[in-house]
């Protein structure tokens, strides 16, 4: 028997509809985990190197991580991948919700998509029972739409559904994939459902997750518990409130905004306004999102409250979850909340990366007043900022006109568009859009993260060491003298010797040689997460998480029967994360590549971060262009990666 | 019939405090599971929630005992504006819905409050549920004493109603003369 795991993964050609329900090697558990690593594996093995994000060969492969369906709290993401259209490189989003637990029970751990159909489909999941049935009525159907007919259509209302909207059928680079209170928003895997024809999946499952050590694991998960309501008691001291809980960052419990709207930038990431927060704006905002907010919910067994159902007069509920309440209203300069939950409330339907999406309009907004784009491409365009953002969102989902053009992200619409475009596209990292923020002093481990991660995308990443250093010594000892999470003391030394000021403060500390150890604990965590389908809000994410490398290798033995310690556990870390830059090394990815946005920090360090690039690269085990060495892979088990570098000139044999 | 002295005990649900996140279906089906905590699936809970986001129905409800028919009702209430289906409600495993009904042969379950030996503090439903949406509470109460039908006996009756009496007569037959 397999424990943890099903053991079997659903393969379904679109192209002539057949469905396999196939084994799955019990080894690639041993090396992998599942989730991110075996996805990444399977993208390695089965998707050549050359194939386009929009080539039939691209597969889709939807994973549940390896903890889902069982008792672990948290334990409920989605894993998705496949060649991402905007980066051109690896592309992996996540979503909570309750859709990778429901695929456990009916059977599965992975759903992997190959090939397109030739008619818009959903695929009805029901245990061993699996149709693809056609969704032309469904064509042009908001995601969260989608959802509800599909769940009466089929008359179950416990199925999960994760579907598109309108973008991801328009292949919007930026389109997302939304379930329950969730979505897959990075890296437009929204556009490769599209693309394969796929309007919606829905699982439903009644079979059993098994257990190799079940009191064990049980035990283990009531520690996890008892440790989030010690942490619910007793918030971090001396941080900012979001970062003194657990969870992802409760944006529909919390009100205050302050920090948000007066240290993130408005319009296309360009603006700070330092006196926003008044305490008229901060009442209005209060009375907004309380009339708005029906509810605090969850996603599958976890105790956190991150996402809320939002009911806005005259208009569909949806539900939220994390930062899109402002993204919209700040892109927009629009000053009033309402605005930004309505405007949300439509995004969500059309099923799109609220980071990327309210970027791409400021984007071409700030084209049009620099004459760059002239009159002619906004014909009809309202004069009020609300209206301009609806006119804009709607065309950019329907790829219509500036719309067309703004749909592949502002990368890749700079480039169409000329005349000096590129200028303006002043937010990216490997083409894809960041937060809008632009700091002051350089931040040596926020370097390294921004830079080098496989993600391209910071967020959740960081999270088990402080953003900034504690005042007083007091302050310090106070926090190093419970942090069972740190895998390692010399961690608690990083933070005792790290000052506000001075030669151990920003940038020179930490130094290269800590930023890169920061670096790789906060990376080691995230890539657990990944596999495991734990969410970072319990885990990578918030300081002091009831998960870490302590407790992790028990869980996982209790649950799959494997034996694993600490030493072991991080080998499959970095297996994983080599294996990951592996894929995107293989599509030509290299440290030129690896820059963080030009003015993301006034003062800049152009020695000191080819350093720590040095630095961290050589700690990986890569060479000085990023690309893993022979002998690195080799160590664990990626030889047939360095063949099959070898064999692209690569890297050179000896 | 002579009076004894019982303790009743209940789950009270507090609606308003309920995430939806279905734990407690998650660790009571584990927990029901043989060997105990072996396996885990929703599907086999003796607590459910009926949970419907949009329109911001979330009831957990734990299974009570087995009906062998559907009522008459079907009565739909509103209750702070928000309108429920009667069977939201309903503890009842009967023939028209799926819940409180062992996914694979159909039996009815129903909650036990997790009877453990030695007994555990309280059902491990509310034990998991950090929001306090579900309370523990025990009472004595007298009550007539009542002869407790035993589960193989409810599972028959169940089966009987499901494919009548003689069907399952021959099956019992068919089972014994195998061996």
């Amino acid at each position: 028997m397999r424990y943890a795991e099903t053991g079997y993964n659903l393969e379904i050609d679109l192209a002539t509809g057949n469905v396999e329900r196939v084994e799955t090697d019990p080894r690639l558990t041993e090396l992998h985990l599942g989730g991110l690593g075996t996805n990444a594996k399977m993208i390695w093995d089965r998707v050549p190197a050359d194939v386009k994000p929009f080539d039939a060969e691209n597969l889709l492969i939807f994973s549940s991580g390896l903890l889902c369906g069982t008792p672990a709290p948290g334990a409920n993401r989605t894993i998705v991948s496949a060649y991402s259209p905007q980066t051109e490189l690896f592309g992996y989003s996540m979503m909570g919700g309750f859709w990778a637990p429901e695929l456990k029970y009916a059977g599965y751990d992975k759903v992997v998509l190959r090939n397109k159909s030739p008619n818009l489909v959903y695929i009805w999941i029901n245990n061993d029972k699996v149709e693809i049935r056609d969704a032309s009525h469904l064509k042009g159907k908001g995601a969260v739409e989608t959802a509800e007919l599909i769940k009466k259509e089929i008359n179950d209302p416990g199925a999960q559904v994760a579907a598109i909207g309108l973008a991801g059928e328009n292949r919007v680079f930026m389109a997302s994939i939304e379930q329950g209170r969730s979505s897959a928003s990075r890296l437009g895997l929204g556009a490769v459902m599209g693309d394969k024809g796929v309007k919606a999946i829905a699982v439903r499952g009644t079979k059993d997750v098994n257990l190799a050590k079940p009191a064990e694991f049980v035990k283990l998960c009531e520690e996890v518990l008892d440790y989030i309501k010690l942490r619910e008691e007793n918030p971090v001291p001396g941080v900012m409130p979001i970062l003194a809980g657990l969870g992802s960052p409760q944006e529909m419990k919390h009100i205050d905004e302050k920090w948000h709207t007066e240290n993130f930038m408005w319009g296309n990431s360009r603006v700070r306004r330092k006196d926003f927060w008044t305490k008229e704006i901060a009442e209005k905002w209060k009375d907004v999102q309380l009339n708005v907010r029906t509810r605090l919910i969850s996603c599958y067994n976890c105790p956190m409250k991150c996402g809320a159902i939002i009911s806005v007069p005259g208009i569909s509920t949806y539900m939220m979850k994390c930062f899109s309440k402002l993204t919209y209203a700040m892109a927009a300069f629009v000053d009033d909340l309402d605005f930004g939950f309505r405007i949300a409330q439509r995004a969500t339907e059309y099923g799109v990366d609220g980071f990327s999406v309210p970027q791409a309009m400021a984007f071409g907004f700030e084209l049009r007043e620099e004459g760059i784009l002239g009159e002619e491409y906004f014909e009809g365009c309202p004069s009020d900022n609300e209206g301009k953002f609806y006119w804009m969102l709607d065309r950019l989902v329907r790829r219509e006109g500036i719309g067309d053009i703004l749909a592949d992200g502002t990368y890749w619409a700079s480039k169409k568009i000329g005349n000096g475009a590129e200028k303006f596209a002043h937010n990216n990292i490997k083409k894809h859009e960041q937060l809008p923020l632009k700091l002051g002093m350089l931040n040596p481990v926020y370097y390294l993260m921004y830079a080098t991660g496989e993600k391209i995308n910071i967020t959740q990443i960081e999270g088990q060491f402080p953003q900034s250093p504690f005042p007083t010594m007091e302050e310090r000892e106070a926090f190093i003298k419970d942090w069972i999470q740190c895998p390692d003391d010399k961690f608690k030394k990083y933070l005792l010797d790290w000052e506000l000021r001075g030669e151990f403060a920003n940038p020179t500390y930490p130094t290269p040689e800590i930023a890169s150890d920061i670096v790789d604990w906060q990376e080691m965590i995230h890539y657990f997460d990944d596999a495991l389908g734990i969410c970072a809000g319990l885990s990578s994410f918030p300081l002091k998480p009831p998960y870490h490398i302590h407790n992790f290798p028990k869980i996982i033995s209790a649950g799959t029967g494997m034996e694993l310690d600490e030493e072991g556990l991080k080998e499959i870390y970095k297996r994983n994360r080599n294996l990951v830059r592996s894929l995107n090394v293989r599509r030509g990815m290299r440290r030129a590549d690896e820059v963080p946005p030009e003015d993301h920090w006034k003062k800049r360090f152009p020695e000191l971060e080819q350093k720590l690039l040095d630095t961290y690269y050589e700690m990986k085990g890569w060479d000085n262009d990023g690309i893993p060495k022979k002998e690195s892979l080799e160590r664990l088990g990626l030889d047939y990666v360095a063949e099959d570098f070898e064999k692209r000139g690569i890297i050179k044999n000896g | 019939m002579a009076k004894v002295k019982k303790k009743i005990k209940t789950i009270k649900i507090d609606l308003d405090k309920c995430n939806g996140c279905r734990a407690c279906e998650a660790i009571c089906s584990a927990f029901h599971a043989t060997p105990k905590y072996s396996s885990n699936n929703p599907a086999r809970s003796r607590i459910r929630m009926i949970r419907d986001p949009l329109r911001d129905v979330y009831v957990p409800v734990y299974a009570g005992e087995y009906t062998a028919a559907e009522c008459m009702g079907r009565d739909k209430y509103i209750i702070d504006g928000k309108e429920y289906d009667e069977c939201g409600f309903c503890r009842a495993s009967c023939p028209s819905r799926d819940a409180f009904k062992e996914p694979d042969s159909g039996l009815p379950l129903k909650c036990d409050m997790c009877e453990d030996d030695p007994p555990l503090d309280k059902p491990l439903c509310v034990k998991w549920c950090l929001n306090d949406a579900l309370i523990y509470e025990e009472r004595e109460e007298e009550v007539e004493e009542d002869i407790k039908a035993e589960d193989v006996q409810i599972g028959l009756e169940s089966m009987v109603d499901k494919y009548g009496m003689e069907k399952v007569m021959d099956t019992i037959v068919r089972m014994s003369q195998k061996d």
